[in-house]
């Protein structure tokens, strides 16, 4: 029988880039902190690439039509959104990496696995699934309390989609109710997380200003050796 | 002794967890092979055959849910994907058959014929460098078949059905995206010999009853039909 092999995130691979990555529950703020990451970074010369959770071209319309129909399980739910990431990895994130960018991505694999750990899908199944996947260099995890991220969400009344509430999960019919139950559990998988992945904890309940300034600080110190690609052709020597 | 303990093994990994309930009574039997090794003729014959004995028969095979087809289409079109995420949507339709078409079909007793599974998948992503113990852990969520045939041709055979069915090779049967070979027929013999020692790896560890498929058709049929009757436990 086959032996099952020890797991990390990306174990062998060796990158020149930076790979700063913000987690945390929707009303986190940390898209926003992430946006301003991006500002300071590019106002001081360093070549970025940006990228968000679920956003390649090529899956986005297969999985919103899927999505309407409610057609998902957790295992196809967990599968599409693989196919997503994957998708952007392997065409964009990794040849950044690999050519010296500090590539910036607002969620990265761990919104996978504690949505998929939410809704039922096996841990290490989903490990496994996007073990492909390099570890960040930095992964910031922006923790808030959860009546605080459900008070910035649905202030806003704002329309909750089918699968965004948890309603596949069949928690509640209500929608809002639904939603804050499966905020809980992301929020709880999140938490487990922190060690074992190596979360950099934010209190995402501090201003914007001092938490943007906790990130800017840890940032610097994995610039410190850094050495940005040159776009300039080799002088020959 | 848990429940676990008294339920016959149903999933190769871990399984689909959220599945109140996994039993059922139908059967799945898997047919495997490469393109042209006859698997269609002989899927079609064995229902035939099974349906006139009074059994429930379906039929699926891999890349015909409508969840993620079209993107598989369009981006082989393209040839724009990356290899990992072909493996995982090729691993995300297969997913969306199983759950919503093979378990409902075992559960409401028919015999479910597949026509590939997820050993074609595994072995064309072998092939392009996936790691297999990954591939392994990928389709742990997939039931074990009642029964898995595979239909076992030497690579000559296979070039001259591909003449005769299409005339020439195609682009995706000679592995043309790995470039093994700018020459397409020394890219099929090759790519043909790297999927038979992938599948051949296969047999052992997945319990396969391996078929000679170069046979006549009927010889063939005479074997499966014999296979399925013992798991029927009737007379074929």
């Amino acid at each position: 029988m086959r032996l099952r092999k020890a797991r990390g995130l990306g174990r062998t691979m060796n990158y020149p880039g930076r790979l700063f990555i913000v987690e945390g529950t929707d009303g986190s703020g940390k898209s926003t902190q992430i946006y301003l990451l991006k500002r300071w970074l590019e106002d001081n010369g360093y070549p970025v690439f940006f990228t968000e959770w679920n956003s390649s071209e090529l899956i986005k319309t297969a999985n919103r039509k899927a999505k309407k129909k409610n057609l998902l399980t957790p295992t196809t739910f967990s599968l599409i959104h693989a196919c997503d990431f994957a998708d952007r990895y392997e065409k964009m994130m990794l040849p950044h990496l690999r050519a010296g960018y500090i590539v910036l991505a607002d969620r990265y694999v761990y919104t996978a696995y504690a949505r998929d750990m939410a809704r039922g899908c096996d841990p290490e199944w989903v490990k496994n699934a996007y073990s492909f996947a390099v570890k960040p260099t930095v992964s910031f995890y922006f923790q808030t309390p959860l009546d605080i991220s459900l008070e910035r969400i649905l202030s806003a009344r704002p329309q909750l989609k089918y699968h965004e509430a948890g309603l596949d999960l069949g928690l509640s019919q209500d929608p809002v109710v639904s939603f804050k139950l499966f905020q809980g559990m992301i929020k709880e998988h999140y938490d487990e997380m922190i060690h074992e992945e190596h979360f950099h904890v934010i209190d995402a309940t501090d201003t914007v200003e001092y938490q943007q300034q906790i990130v800017r600080q840890i940032v610097s110190e994995h610039l410190r050796d850094y050495t940005a690609p040159t776009m300039k052709g080799e002088s020959p020597s | 002794m848990s429940l676990r303990d008294i339920m016959p093994k149903r999933f190769y990994g871990a399984g689909l967890p959220y599945l109140q309930d996994t039993s059922y009574s139908g059967k799945l039997i898997v047919i495997e092979g490469a393109d042209c090794s006859g698997r269609s003729t002989q899927t079609l014959l064995l229902k035939q055959w099974l349906e006139y004995n009074g059994h429930a028969v379906m039929d699926t095979g891999i890349k015909r849910s409508d969840l993620v087809s079209n993107v598989i289409d369009r981006a082989k079109m393209g040839n724009v994907l990356g290899k990992t995420t072909l493996s995982l949507l090729y691993a995300t339709d297969f997913a969306d058959q199983l759950e919503n078409k093979i378990i409902p079909a075992l559960r409401a007793g028919f015999i479910v014929i597949a026509d590939r599974y997820i050993f074609t998948l595994m072995v064309r992503d072998a092939v392009r460098g996936a790691d297999p113990d990954w591939l392994h852990e990928l389709f742990g969520f997939a039931l074990i078949p009642d029964l898995t045939f595979y239909l076992q041709l030497p690579s000559e055979v296979l070039l001259h059905r591909h003449f005769q069915r299409r005339g020439f090779l195609e682009y995706w049967e000679s592995g043309m995206d790995l470039s093994l070979s700018t020459d397409m027929f020394e890219s099929f013999n090759r790519y043909q010999m790297l999927c038979r020692q992938q599948f051949d790896d296969l047999v052992q560890e997945y319990d396969f009853v391996t078929l000679d498929g170069a046979r006549e058709i009927s010889e063939v049929q005479e074997d499966l039909r014999w296979h399925v009757a013992q798991l029927l436990e009737e007379q074929a």
